[in-house]
């Protein structure tokens, strides 16, 4: 049996195609991920952009359109998936998700472009606790972007230049509009690119881990979501939840569209 | 589950928790629904097929302007969600 799940962000679309294994005697159920992992720029009008990630990644993976029996949607964007059979959240996705790559996870972060958000979950992947933030970006992957933008710097090399910094500058804003004024305030008064740049990412972790500690840190940590790739956030975040080690997926973009796929998967037994 | 609808900014952090595990099988029969003056409540089926109460999107950035009315700076000495919610699902953070 396949599964589908597609996860609408606001930047952009990731496709997972699960393949429902059968081995004999096995005490659970095994699943091999298809290769179709699927990124599509989320400038294209969301349910066109849908179908052409869907129809690539089946592609990618020699299938057809029948061959996948359901699929599940989330993320922001999951009601403009007109072919899904469910939308389902994205705390309730990325738990499933991080808890299948990570059996011992129980903390699972998710910071993509759009929101950040902590949740807790149970051994199964259900999430049993959640926070995000409705309101702002601050605490997202589009501040750091934008941030990253106004030093001139790629976000690869803004998440490096964090890492050669061992300063620690407070940042008052709140507000990514304001944020960004404190920024150009920094560069005017000649601060080193690699503080400012340590100033923004800790910045975002502290109002990530602001979320994760209104459910709690337990167990295993597990980060998901694009911002895996900024090595100083990460570093950012370990400080400011007073962790050792925050376990890093290799695709990380894709755990939502995983968890989706998955819990398509356990609705059809 | 706790669900906590809400956002952090500037002037603090304005969280509504809902322990859907006391809302399944709401034994108030829904009052949240008529007690807020914003009817800011409405009964969902959430990802695990229950039947559960969340706070509406739009309210979610609003909590802290919408709620303030119900505050004690607003005469009340009790909150409206919160004494009609008597499983006792509902908090406020602050």
């Amino acid at each position: 049996m396949i599964t589908a799940g597609i996860d609408m962000g606001s930047r952009s679309i990731k496709v997972v195609l699960l393949e429902e294994l059968k081995v004999d005697g096995a005490p659970q159920l095994k699943y091999g991920v298809k290769k179709a992992h699927i990124m599509m720029p989320g400038d294209l009008d969301q349910d066109v952009a849908a179908d052409k990630a869907y129809d690539e990644a089946l592609a990618a993976a020699g299938l057809k359109r029948d061959d996948v029996k359901v699929v599940f949607a989330t993320g922001a964007g999951r009601k403009q998936v007109g072919f899904a059979t469910e939308g389902i959240t994205e705390m309730t996705a990325g738990a499933k998700g991080a808890v299948f790559m990570y059996p011992q996870a129980r903390t699972v972060v998710d910071v993509g472009a759009e929101e950040g958000r902590g949740m807790k979950t149970d051994g199964e992947g259900r999430a049993i606790d959640f926070a995000g933030n409705e309101k702002c970006a601050a605490g997202a992957g589009s501040f750091a972007e934008a941030m990253s933008r106004a030093l001139q710097m790629t976000l690869k090399e803004f998440g490096e230049a964090s890492l050669k910094s061992d300063k620690s500058i407070p940042m008052n804003a709140q507000c990514t509009v304001f944020a960004e004024s404190e920024v150009v305030s920094l560069i005017h008064s000649s601060t080193p690119k690699n503080d400012i740049a340590k100033a923004v990412l800790d910045a975002v972790a502290s109002r990530v881990c602001a979320m994760v500690r209104r459910v709690g840190i337990e167990g295993e940590v597990v980060l998901i979501g694009g911002m895996v790739h900024n090595a100083g956030f990460v570093q950012s975040l370990k400080v400011a939840m007073g962790v050792d080690a925050i376990s890093l997926p290799d695709m990380p973009e894709y755990i939502s569209a995983l968890g989706c796929a998955l819990i398509a998967a356990d609705r059809q037994h | 589950m706790i669900a906590n609808y809400g956002y952090k900014d500037g002037s603090g952090e304005y969280y509504i928790s809902i322990d859907t595990d006391k809302c399944i099988g709401c034994t108030a029969a829904r009052a949240c629904l008529t007690a807020c003056p914003k009817q800011m409540f409405e009964i969902i089926t959430d990802d695990y097929d229950d039947e559960v109460a969340w706070i509406k999107k739009p309210n979610c950035r609003t909590l802290a302007y919408d709620c303030a009315d119900c505050k004690p700076s607003g005469g009340y000495t009790s909150l409206p969600c919160i004494t009609a919610c008597t499983p006792g699902a509902i908090k406020h953070s602050w």
